[in-house]
């Protein structure tokens, strides 16, 4: 079980016996008042989401779901195709059932894929994963904008805000679960 | 992780600012323990332990101490810890700023706000024309008389129920911040007050209307950014409401900690006063145009 202390975006839970992943998540306390977790749930197999509001006692019970790990070999319009590395047996998952996972995918890389009833329908990364600059606008030195970072582009699309310093071409550490940047990486 | 520059510049010249303004009206710069045998009681705040005693949620008893000790104008800027307190605008462990004058209500506290606000506008260079603040595109304006609006007026005006039926059904909190909040503060400041009795706190009940405290809320475009009341220094009723709290605490299934027995010898002694609680960390979100608190300190907890 989890309870409310514990929701985060990503979580996987299970309601009314189906799985469910929490795309959103806000903690919000009003002075002196209770504390409200407010989340997002996707059904993970029929894509249907909706909003509640939860409180501090509330609690959700743990998706049951199983898990292989597989790696990612390539897409395929909007499907990913993932191989078994010991059978060899290859499955795809949808863009849309992997959600913000596409952003951290790069080919060969192993996952553990998530089965509900032997059908795949999403992935859990490893917490973090190095990705490589693709794109980067130079610092402009004496930038009043006001903004202490930039953006850049990774090799996957994924636009992230990083340090001025950070050029194309650098490997940067990133948190699949908050999606920002931790670091940069020597190669 | 990248260091918030901007956010941290901006709050070390906040710091500064805030201090002179207190200094220079008068009041006395205190530090007080964080670390305190028996904090107050109260249904939805949780304190971190630390050997047996507790981080404190606030240094109000402590200050209140010094207030019935005769230190008549005192404020400080220190940490608070809360278990559990963690968004957008929330730290488990948080800068506060806290002030204290004896012989003053929540009114006086209200001038206060306004007054330090425009300080802190004009002092860090935000304030605009007429002293407007711009936070998230809006532009919040600082210098006419800052709207006023009791909670059973915003309920009204607002909310989707009358106050009485959301205190009745549970559903205070999650009403005010669904449909309330999002309201205040959008053209002036707004101070919401008179809150129900049974939401006063620390807060005395107004002589005029027993079923309302004397505590209001400071909101800045949506933020929320103070809580004040005038402060309640009757020992036996101060007694009944840490009572009552702890039942709230034990009915939550949690064991509430030792009754602050010396705070409430102490009261006895404290004058009439007034006393608030500011938190520093969304004011310098407010002053940087942060949306999220991440923005405004070194490091988060996440961080480490």
């Amino acid at each position: 079980m989890y309870s409310a202390s514990d929701f985060r975006k990503g979580l996987k839970v299970q309601i009314d016996g189906e799985p469910y992943i929490m795309t959103d998540f806000s903690f919000s306390k009003p002075g002196k008042g209770q504390a409200l977790y407010r989340a997002r749930l996707r059904n993970m197999i029929t894509g249907n989401a909706f909003e509640k509001t939860f409180r501090s006692n509330d609690k959700l019970e743990k998706a049951a779901l199983e898990e292989r790990t597989m790696q990612y070999l390539y897409s395929q319009g909007d499907d990913y195709i993932f191989m078994d590395n010991v059978s060899f047996e290859q499955l795809e998952i949808s863009k849309a059932q992997l959600g913000d996972s596409v952003n951290f995918l790069t080919d060969n890389m192993d996952v553990e894929v998530l089965q509900y009833n032997g059908r795949p329908i999403g992935v859990t990364l490893p917490n973090f994963v190095n990705l490589k600059v693709t794109q980067s606008d130079p610092w402009v030195k004496g930038d009043t904008s006001g903004s202490d970072s930039k953006p850049v582009t990774m090799e996957t699309g994924y636009v992230v805000q990083v340090p001025p310093f950070i050029e194309e071409g650098d490997k940067l550490q990133i948190d699949t679960r908050t999606g920002v940047y931790v670091t940069r990486v020597k190669e | 992780m990248i260091p918030p520059l901007h956010g941290l510049r901006l709050r070390a010249v906040l710091s500064q600012a805030l201090r002179t303004f207190f200094i220079d009206r008068g009041y006395l710069e205190v530090e007080t323990p964080l670390r305190i045998p028996a904090p107050a009681p109260e249904a939805h705040i949780v304190s971190l332990t630390s050997e047996g005693w507790y981080l404190q949620t606030s240094p109000e008893l402590c200050m209140k101490r010094l207030l019935a000790a005769g230190i008549p104008k005192i404020f400080q800027i220190c940490k608070c810890f809360r278990h559990g307190e963690r968004g957008d605008r929330h730290l488990p462990e948080f800068t506060m700023l806290e002030w204290y004058a004896a012989g003053s209500d929540y009114l006086d506290l209200m001038a206060d706000c306004e007054a330090l606000l425009r300080y802190l506008a004009a002092a860090l260079g935000k304030a605009g024309k007429a002293g407007e603040l711009e936070w998230q595109g809006r532009r919040i304006d600082l210098a006419p008389d800052w709207e006023r609006i009791t909670v059973a007026e915003a309920f009204r005006r607002y909310a989707p129920c009358a106050l009485e039926e959301a205190l009745a059904k549970d559903r205070f909190d999650e009403l005010l911040v669904e449909y309330v909040e999002p309201h205040l503060g959008l053209i002036t400041p707004t101070f919401l007050y008179d809150y129900p009795a049974e939401l006063g706190a620390l807060a005395r009940l107004s002589p005029t209307d027993p079923t309302v405290a004397e505590r209001f809320e400071l909101y800045v475009a949506g933020l929320e950014l103070a809580n004040g009341f005038s402060e309640l220094v009757d020992p036996v009723e101060q007694r009944a409401r840490f009572l009552a709290e702890r039942e709230v605490i034990r009915w939550q299934g949690r064991e509430p900690g030792p009754m602050p027995e010396v705070f409430l010898a102490g009261l006895e002694l404290m004058p009439p006063a007034a006393g608030i609680a500011l938190g520093v960390d969304r004011l310098v979100m407010l002053f940087v145009g942060a949306d999220n608190i991440d923005q405004v300190v070194a490091f988060t907890p996440e961080g480490l």
